[in-house]
């Protein structure tokens, strides 16, 4: 890279061809494992790039083919545990943030502090006494127990939707307040409806994290495969008994579990992009 | 990569929690004294019975709430309590084993003490206790406000007032009820809960319920620091080896991030939006599966490798994952391939922002587009991102992921303690705790990463430009 043709006029044609070799090169591992989920032939590593034959026997046994692994439940699984702990979270965090951001009470500032100095801790330090917190309650183990601890942290996760909240002009909260609106209502009538974004935000970062976690759903489930998710699922077709019969099911199953999450990602893009910039810079 | 939290005024803020912290204590200490000094009868009745004050004024629910609670608490403390504390200084002290017993003249199988469990329960209870004189305390409170408004002849709140109050001015009680128990049961128990665990020899050699585990103070910390064992011999070479990760991984994404963004803004590229989708994908990818992905295109017989044996370009296989040094390189790459996209989404949105006319007048000046970028275009990314950078390299201290998907920790590196050439601490933490079960040295661990954290934030925070514009917020 060449810093001089960045800002210069006549580098844009080098520029291009940079950014589509870039591209390639980004694209590549994604384009590898979709070409490996259509390959007939087996076994984790085959020398040539391109396969040999094209087929859609990955994509069948891998819901067919429930002998050792199902991961059709898998998926649901984690669809449950997504839809389930995205909208406990969204609303947790949109009500902390809420109260964080309009309310004024003596515990507010000791209660961001206390946000800050917990999240400063590696998150799954706690996971062994978080198991044993659930076992104490009979939840090790269960798919309601992702979904609490999924859920948990939310309290402490306000600052991106205060930062928001803090945006939307007080001006109106007053009017509504001088009209004989109770503070609950200027919540659920008035910032609500003026915070899409970041509830679309809040909620997509929800959903998706259960689809990418696998350290406390291994610590919960333990080897029980009928409750797993597809994320320690996956990674358990990977383990050096299964790969070599299952690497190509394995792609197929990254295949099954990018589309969606993807899909969501493209769609809701510009959403996205107003939650990070505007958590960002606006602090 | 994560987006995580600001910690914006976070050197102010501890510093003020703590004075605060203090200061409130002997404000409160005072008030306590006071009130029961200038109370009437039910006030100070609700020193010993909680409750009085409210039945006083005929409040019957709320006063027969707390009185029930009192009553609940001291039958709990009695039971159970009491024994509870107890045990928390113990630990326990019956160990598992056989014992002669008199009676049938045999050796009987013991069922021993579990430490784990009696650490469990002592947190609760002190938990309960706090909980209770949070309580207790807000009975007073109550008390006070109600003697006040008989004093002034107002009307006395009832309980469906009460309520309703909840839903308007006392609102965030409510909105709070829910993430404040979450925090506390899955968050500030546990916390609690491993950092006790730091300071007993939990460790895989004390396993309840077979063996106990008890207090040892600082020795895991004396271990891990001064000490001339393969436990020292392990935390530093790690600690330095995560902090060259976190310094490497943050800067090179930021660096790359914004020259790609810089490419796709500049003037003459066309289809800047099919670039800016091609590099996002990459973000609604789920990282797990990108990263096992890599795990195997990087493998000593993965597809790179083959590819370029086949092109002729290589002769013998490179051991991406498994050199020493070039795992150390290979995890840093790889993590450009993840984290790019997001500083890259966030330098366009800054980009996008920054006035024209501003890049009009430098021309206009005669300023070389060098210096027009020095100038203008980075000053500009580096005060929006500043925070974002130092997030970044907290995040990066703690990047589990990339890591322990990638080359779990390894190519092992018999020297260490249960560690890798690219384990990070909190890598080596998950090995400590998940395979070894050595919890009070990951513990240990935990404290001494949470620490670095908050020394790294503190430094940079004060340093930033952005830490002075803070106070003109929330």
């Amino acid at each position: 890279m060449n810093r001089n043709r960045v800002g210069g006029k006549s580098g844009a044609a080098g520029i291009t061809v940079l950014l589509a070799v870039l591209s390639i090169i980004w694209l590549f591992p994604i384009v590898w494992v979709v070409l490996t989920s259509f390959r007939a032939e087996p076994g984790s590593f085959v020398p040539n790039f391109i396969p040999e034959q094209f087929t859609i026997q990955n994509y069948v046994d891998l819901f067919a083919d429930t002998s050792v692994f199902s991961f059709g439940r898998w998926f649901l699984n984690t669809l449950f545990v997504a839809v389930c702990s995205c909208l406990l979270t969204t609303g947790v965090t949109l009500a902390a943030a809420f109260a964080i951001s309009r309310m004024r009470f003596r515990l507010r500032r000791p209660y961001m502090n206390m946000a800050l100095v917990l999240g400063m801790f590696p998150g799954f330090m706690t996971m062994i006494a978080v198991y044993y917190v659930l076992k104490s309650i009979n939840l090790t183990q269960s798919l309601v127990a992702l979904i609490f601890v999924y859920s948990a942290g939310a309290g402490l996760n306000f600052y991106i939707a205060k930062g928001f909240f803090d945006t939307v002009p007080r001006a109106l909260d007053e009017a509504a307040r001088i009209d004989g609106a109770t503070m609950s209502q200027v919540f659920f009538k008035i910032t609500l409806p003026l915070s899409k974004p970041i509830i679309v935000y809040t909620a997509l970062m929800a959903f998706a994290s259960p689809w990418m976690d696998f350290i406390f759903a291994r610590i919960i489930m333990g080897d029980n495969y009928e409750k797993y998710t597809v994320a320690i699922g996956l990674f358990t077709m990977l383990s050096p008994e299964f790969i070599d019969q299952y690497f190509t099911r394995f792609a197929a199953g990254c295949v099954v579990v990018a589309i969606p999450i993807t899909l969501l990602f493209v769609f809701l893009q510009r959403y996205f992009v107003e939650g990070i910039t505007g958590g960002a810079v606006k602090g | 990569m994560t987006t995580d939290v600001q910690r914006m005024s976070l050197p102010r803020r501890i510093v003020g929690g703590v004075a605060g912290f203090f200061t409130g204590l002997g404000r409160k200490a005072a008030a306590f004294f006071n009130i029961f000094r200038k109370g009437g009868a039910s006030t100070r009745l609700s020193y010993f019975i909680m409750g009085a004050a409210c039945l006083r004024c005929r409040q019957f629910v709320k006063g027969g709430l707390y009185l029930l609670a009192q009553a609940a608490f001291l039958l709990y403390l009695f039971t159970a309590g009491a024994p509870a504390l107890a045990g928390l200084v113990t630990l326990g002290t019956k160990t598992q084993g056989w014992v002669f017993d008199e009676e049938l003249g045999i050796n009987v199988l013991q069922s021993g003490d579990n430490s784990m469990l009696f650490l469990i329960f002592g947190v609760l209870a002190v938990l309960l206790c706090l909980l209770f004189l949070a309580l207790y305390f807000s009975n007073i409170r109550t008390a006070w406000r109600l003697q006040e408004l008989r004093r002034r002849g107002k009307p006395i709140p009832s309980f469906a007032d009460e309520l309703r109050e909840l839903m308007d001015t006392r609102f965030h009680v409510t909105l709070l009820a829910l993430p404040v128990l979450g925090v506390l049961v899955f968050t500030v128990l546990p916390l609690v809960f491993m950092i006790l665990i730091a300071f007993t020899n939990y460790d895989a050699a004390h396993q309840p319920p077979g063996n106990l585990f008890t207090w040892v103070g600082f020795a895991n910390f004396g271990q891990m620091l001064f000490g001339s064992s393969r436990m020292a011999g392990t935390f530093f070479p790690v600690f330095f080896w995560t902090i060259i990760w976190a310094v490497l991984a943050t800067f090179s994404n930021y660096i790359f991030g914004i020259l790609f963004a810089l490419m796709i803004n500049k003037k003459g590229v066309r289809i800047k939006g099919v670039w800016r989708t091609i590099f996002v994908l990459t973000i609604a990818v789920p990282q797990f599966v990108s990263l096992l992905i890599m795990r195997n295109m990087l493998n000593d017989y993965g597809p790179i490798n083959e590819l370029l044996l086949s092109l002729g370009w290589i002769t013998e296989r490179i051991p991406f994952l498994t050199d020493p040094f070039l795992a150390k390189v290979s995890v840093l790459v790889v993590n450009l391939w993840l984290g790019i996209p997001y500083t890259m989404l966030i330098t366009t949105g800054i980009l996008m922002n920054i006035p024209e006319d501003q890049y009009e007048a430098a021309r206009v000046d005669g300023a070389s587009p060098l210096v027009v970028f020095f100038k203008i275009t980075l000053p500009q990314i580096l005060f929006v991102t500043t925070p974002y950078l130092i997030t970044q390299f907290i995040a990066n201290i703690n990047n589990f992921n990339v890591i322990y998907l990638l080359t779990g920790g390894g190519p092992t590196n018999s020297e260490y303690y249960f560690a890798g050439h690219t384990d990070l601490l909190v890598t080596w933490l998950y090995k400590l705790t998940a395979d070894r079960k050595d919890y009070s040295i990951a513990s240990t661990i935990g404290i001494l990463v949470f620490l670095i954290s908050v020394i790294v934030s503190l430094i940079t925070f004060t340093r930033s430009a952005s830490y002075r514009k803070e106070e003109a917020f929330g």
